[in-house]
Parts: C-alpha cells; structure tokens; sequence
C-alpha cells in the first residue's frame, strides 16, 4: 500500500527553483529517508507535503487522493529547528498544540497522561519551557507531535541534541510508532541512522533527486567489491584477488581484499579457503554515509 | 473549540496572567487617582499666613457680613480705589480689593474683586458665599412669610434636578470647553498609547513565534492567516480588558478617595457650598474645585465618548496591529524590527501632534481632516468628541476606517503567509510589495 505519492512537483521562489520535478512513493507503515545537503530542498518539500505551502506544478496525494490541508490533521510534523513557547508551561503548552491539532481536551489531556508517564516527564508539567534543558524540551515535543496519533510522522533531524540514552529511546518510540501502523518520513544528516532505520531513501541534491530506492538494494548497487577476511595466517594476493591490506591484529590477520573474479562470494570464498583457515568473512558494504558523499560530490 | 478561538484563548490567557499586565493594570488607577488627588490637595492647602483683603464699601451695608476667617482678614477702608489698588500686591499690605459700589440686592454687580494677580477661587468663592448668603437671607425676611428660611433649606435638597439643568447653561459651559480638552487629550493619547503599546505586542510575538520556530509547527495546524488574526484579536482583548479595568477601578478609588476626602473637610467649607448653590452633590461635602469638576462632567456624555473610544481604538488598533504583524513575520529578530516599523510609527506620532493642535480648533480642516484619514483618525477624532462632532463625520471617519482595516489586514495577511517562513534573508521594502503578489 502506497501512503504518499509525490509527483513531479515544482516550487519556484523568484529566482530559485526549490524543487525540479520531485517524484516519490512512500509505502505505508514504513520508514522513510529523505536526505541531502544543506539547502537542497528537503524543506521545502516538507512543507508542501504539510500543505504550509503550495506546489507550482506537480501533485501530492494521500491514500492515493490528491492531498487538501485537512489531510494535514493526519501528519504529525516535527520541524528541525524546533521551538515552543519558552514562558509557556509545559503541560499547557502540549494540550494547546494537540488541540491545534484536533484533538477534544479530554482527549489530550488522557493522552498527554500517558505519554509523560511513559517518558517519564509527568514532574515537568507545571514547569515552564524555559526551565527545560534542551533535550528535555525536545521530548516534549516529540510527544506533541506524536500525540494525535497521525497516520503520516514528518520528522525533521529528530536526534539532534539528545544524548545517546534519549536517542536510543526515541529510535525505540519511532520503531514501535511504526509497528503500530504509522508510516514516518525522517529527514536527516545521520547516516547511521538511516542504515538502522529506514527502508527507502531519496537523495534530494540542487532541488532534484539524485538517489532514490530501498537501502539495502543502493547498498549493494554501490557495492565495491570489497571483503574483510579474517584469518589464522596471511594470505596472498592473486589473479582472483587484489590485497588492498593486511594487518595483525589480536593474533590474527585482518585483510582488506578486492575480488577480480566474477560469480558469486562463494566463489571467492573457495579461493581463499585454499591459502589459509577462515575466521571471518565479510562483503563490505558501502556506508549511507560514502554513497551520499560520492553521490553529492561534484 | 475552533482553532483560531484557541489561538485567541492562548494569545489572551497568558498576556493576562502575567504579572506584568496585572500590576500595570492595577497600579495605573492608583497612579492616576493618586496624581489628580495631588493637585486638588495641593490646590486645597491654605497658606498660614493671612491674607488681608480690603474693602471700599460705598453702601457701609456688609461691615458685618464680611466676617475675617483663619485664612482671610477683612480690613474695610475708606480711600480712594486708586491709593489702595497701589498696596494690592504681593508685597504690599493687601492681597486683593473688593469693592461693593451699590446695593447688591438692587444691583448684584455691584460688587468686584480687584488684585494684582489672579484671585483663588477659594477667596473667590468665601466672598461670594457669605454676601449670596446674606442677600438671600435678606430677600427671604423681606417677604415676611414666617419659617420660610426653613422651608427653602429643605426644598433645596429636592432640586437637584433643577441645579443639573442649570450646570448646562450660561457660566457652567465655560467650565467643561476646559474639561472637554482636558478628556478629548486623555482619551487621544489612551489611544495613542494602546495602539503602539499593544501593535508592538503583536508584532514582538510575531517575531518570538518566528525565531523559536513554532510558527512551523503551529501553521501545519492552522492556516497562516488564521494564525495572525488569533494573535491581533486575542491583544486587543487585553487592550479592551486593560481599559475596562482601568474605568472601574478608577471610578472606584475616585469615590473612596471622594469619600475620604469629605471627611476631612471643615465644616466651614461645607456651609460655605451650601451657601454657593453648588449642592448638585449634596451629601459629597468636598473641596470647591473637586465640587465643580464634578459638576462640569455631569455636563459630558462619557457613554458616548466610551463607546466610541473602543470603537476608534479596536479600528485603530486593528488597522496598525495587521501592519505591526506584517512587519514582525518579516524580520529575523527583534533588532530588526527598527527598518521596518519606523514608517508605521510615524503616521501614529504624526496623529498625536496632529490632535494636539486640533483641541485649539476642533472644527478647523486639520481637525476635520485628520479624522478622515484613518492613520490618524482614531486619536484626532478623540479630541474632536466632547466638542460635540456632526454625527455625519463620525460616520464617514468610521466607514474609512473599516475599510482601511480590512485592505490593511488583507495585505498584512499575504505578507505575513510569506514572511514567517523566510529566515536568513534581509528584506527589503521592494520584496515586501513581491510578496503581496504571492
């Protein structure tokens, strides 16, 4: 089931085209990465999808229906460069926004309830924004975003500024939204987490997008034919395989390899079982990371 | 609940709850009470020293009805006007000169008070007391009706009515031209004062909404428009509820401080308003110049005034809060704001000059004409008001202003829809007019 359908959209600011014929296809109850640079177009993108503003050409649609802002009361939006009222309290403060979006009081409140318990944060609710640290303050956020329980989660760099026990249990939250049935875009410069979570991306660069399809599948594409091999004594390089390095390493040799030889890694394998006994064998993948760089790199 | 009363509710509830609104909104009553109770008192204190005031009595009829009190002393004197005038100064050996040339039964103008610099209007009023009092008496004897005097000192409690009517003709409206600048200014500047106070509220929360980036969040829940018309509707509550409370609590301590004030009074004072005709107030014995402004104010039609006060302030209000907030969504920080707000402040400052010299000729064309333009229309036609202003004018002045409102807010809108989203871009002038074609 696709949820959002982008197609070709293009938004033209008076001399800068944000986006140039964007298209893409978010399957439902997955996890979405929409990457690139600075000033690529990610955010401009979504917020056309939140309907904050409108495509000059090119169609957004839901479930398969052409997207109209009521739609926007399914989408929980959390922008990169967040923000609340700072002499707000806490608790106001996020039965105001869920309200915003839609939701009874009673509603918010009983919801509000339980994620505070859940995050452990209840002892924050008469606190005033600018009380909170940063991190805290996020948390916060991340709940009212999530609150209305929207069908589509936007959320824009969602880790940066926690510390790694928040961001563990964040990234636990994000997994569980999803198990849940919600379909989540991510927008971020962390590599690392796209491998850990998203099952499609789209490399959006100078307002187009550059890359696009499953991780696993642009992994593989952008594979090098590289192998960690581990093993008991070295090993030699030969017409089968090039030996970029090898070093000894906790009384074993550790070698970077580059196959020559075509077929699969069985194969490959076969020939270097000849020379020593194997430890470990490894392909080695490209990261997001190398694949962005490459790819963004003039 | 609509999103956008919500809006209003949030933008409304925490403007009011903070101490800063609260204090100011109790503490400006006190303040203005306070500075007016100051000027009577100081007004009303009594030099110790005794002032000597001559008198030429040409008829010898009133010897024993000038009676020398603590602060006064009549000293009655058989010289030429000129010789005496001579030692009516300050330094001299009189404070003033009354001189009585007739009888003031036959001829009540026969009686003048002469002095180098203006009489107080408590010398005044004691002289004219004690002789309207003895004539009275006179006149009453002179019909021979026995009890008579007490029959007019009770019917004199039941002509209230009488007295009001009279307050508004002949020698009262002197009295209120003065008063009705006096609260054609205040009411002018009132709203000088909310409309900048009060655009600058909006325009700062725009900016505030902007730099921590909640606007994002917020209009991907609400249309933009929405969002800016929640926050000028919600301030001008706190505008009107400010003001509310500034008339009631004023009213209030005006009538404790009234209250306390007429306690204090001797009973010399309060026989001597009696005696001055001035009961419209009769069971209030307060001082002669408080005893008059009130008389004066029964003179003026504050529901009139008060209605069409919040009438000019919300149409003013809006018209510069829609621009406030256009300017607010288009800068980056509060510093920025200067460039912009300074061409919307200055029709605003050129408006309070413009009512200033209005009040000298309420009916001249730069009166009439800057209650026309709606940039300066809400303070000019403030003092124009108690002047009593055609009603075909107000009307007009209205109808320009509402629709002025509704071209400025349209406008302010599409700038605002733009503006909010824009961040790391100095604006200009040319690009806010761009806008408006988006």
């Amino acid at each position: 089931m696709i949820l959002l359908e982008i197609e070709n959209v293009v938004k033209q600011f008076a001399e800068h085209r944000a986006l140039d014929g964007v298209s893409l296809t978010v399957p439902e109850n997955t996890i979405y990465g929409l990457l690139g640079p600075n000033g690529a177009g990610k955010t401009t993108l979504i917020r056309i999808i939140n309907c904050i503003t409108a495509p000059d050409s090119g169609e957004v649609r839901m479930n398969g229906k052409r997207m109209t802002p009521d739609d926007v009361q399914h989408i929980g939006y959390l922008p990169e460069e967040r923000g609340l009222y700072k002499k707000m309290k806490v608790g106001e403060q996020a039965l105001y926004l869920a309200q915003l979006k839609g939701m009874t009081r009673h509603d918010a409140q009983k919801a509000l309830k339980y994620w505070f318990e859940k995050f452990e944060i209840d002892a924050w609710w008469n606190k005033k924004v600018e009380e909170l640290s940063k991190g805290m303050a996020q948390k916060v956020q991340f709940i009212t975003t999530i609150l209305h329980e929207p069908k589509l989660l936007i959320f824009d760099e969602p880790f940066s500024g926690f510390d790694p026990v928040n961001t563990d249990l964040i990234k636990r939250e994000i997994l569980e939204l999803r198990d849940k049935g919600a379909t989540i875009i991510f927008s971020t410069h962390n590599m690392e987490t796209v491998e850990d979570l998203c099952e499609n991306i789209s490399l959006v660069h100078m307002s187009k997008i550059v890359l696009q399809g499953n991780v696993s599948e642009i992994r593989a594409s952008h594979a090098t034919n590289t192998y960690v091999v581990r093993s008991q004594s070295p090993i030699l390089g030969n017409e089968n395989f090039e030996l970029l390095s090898q070093i000894s390493k906790n009384g074993m040799m550790e070698s970077t390899i580059r196959r020559q030889l075509s077929g699969g890694n069985n194969l490959l394998l076969n020939e270097i079982i000849k020379q020593t006994e194997i430890l470990s064998f490894e392909e080695l993948l490209p990261s997001m990371n190398d694949i962005f760089i490459k790819t963004v790199k003039p | 609940m609509s999103k956008i009363s919500l809006i209003i509710k949030r933008e409304y509830t925490t403007r009011v709850m903070k101490k800063s609104f609260i204090l100011l909104t109790l503490l400006t009553p006190l303040l203005f009470v306070g500075m007016i109770s100051l000027i009577v008192w100081l007004g009303g204190i009594k030099d110790d020293k005794v002032k000597t005031i001559a008198v030429i009595d040409k008829t010898h009829l009133y010897e024993k009805v000038l009676k020398s009190n603590e602060s006064y002393s009549f000293q009655f004197v058989d010289a030429p006007v000129e010789v005496i005038k001579k030692q009516t100064n300050d330094n001299g050996k009189f404070t003033a000169l009354l001189y009585i040339t007739d009888n003031l039964i036959d001829n009540p103008e026969a009686a003048s008070l002469y002095s180098e610099k203006q009489v107080n209007m408590e010398l005044k009023s004691y002289i004219a007391g004690l002789l309207n009092k003895f004539i009275e008496e006179q006149k009453l004897a002179s019909y021979n009706i026995p009890n008579l005097k007490e029959m007019v000192e009770k019917s004199k409690t039941e002509i209230d009515l009488k007295t009001i009517k009279w307050g508004e003709n002949g020698k009262e409206k002197q009295g209120s031209a003065e008063l009705a600048l006096i609260i054609g200014m205040i009411s002018a500047f009132t709203i000088y004062m909310f409309i900048v106070i009060y655009g600058a509220q909006v325009m700062n929360g725009v900016v505030q909404e902007k730099t921590n980036r909640i606007v994002e969040v917020i209009i991907s829940s609400v249309k933009p428009f929405e969002l800016m018309m929640g926050k000028i509707i919600g301030i001008a509550l706190v505008g009107l509820t400010q003001f509310l409370m500034w008339v009631i609590l004023t009213g209030v301590i005006f009538s404790v401080v009234g209250a306390i004030l007429g306690a204090n009074l001797d009973v010399n004072a309060m026989k001597q308003m009696g005696q001055m005709g001035m009961q419209s107030v009769p069971a209030n014995a307060m001082p002669p110049e408080v005893q008059s402004l009130f008389t004066a104010l029964n003179g003026v039609d504050f529901a009139q005034i008060m209605i069409l006060f919040i009438v000019y302030f919300l149409g003013g209000y809006l018209l510069y809060a829609s621009l406030f907030a256009a300017v607010g969504s288009a800068v980056d920080n509060e510093t920025d704001t200067q460039q912009f707000s300074l061409p919307i402040m200055l029709p605003i400052i050129f408006a309070i000059y413009a009512a200033i010299y209005s009040a000298q000729n309420p009916d001249g064309p730069l009166a009439f004409w800057c209650s026309m333009i709606p940039f300066t229309s809400p303070v000019v036609m403030m003092v124009r008001l108690p002047f009593d202003v055609p009603l075909w004018q107000i009307g007009l002045s209205l109808t320009i202003l509402i629709l002025s409102f509704v071209g400025t807010t349209w406008m302010a809108g599409k700038i605002y829809r733009t503006g909010i989203l824009m961040y790391g871009k100095k604006v200009s002038w040319k690009e806010l007019l761009k806008w408006l074609r988006y």
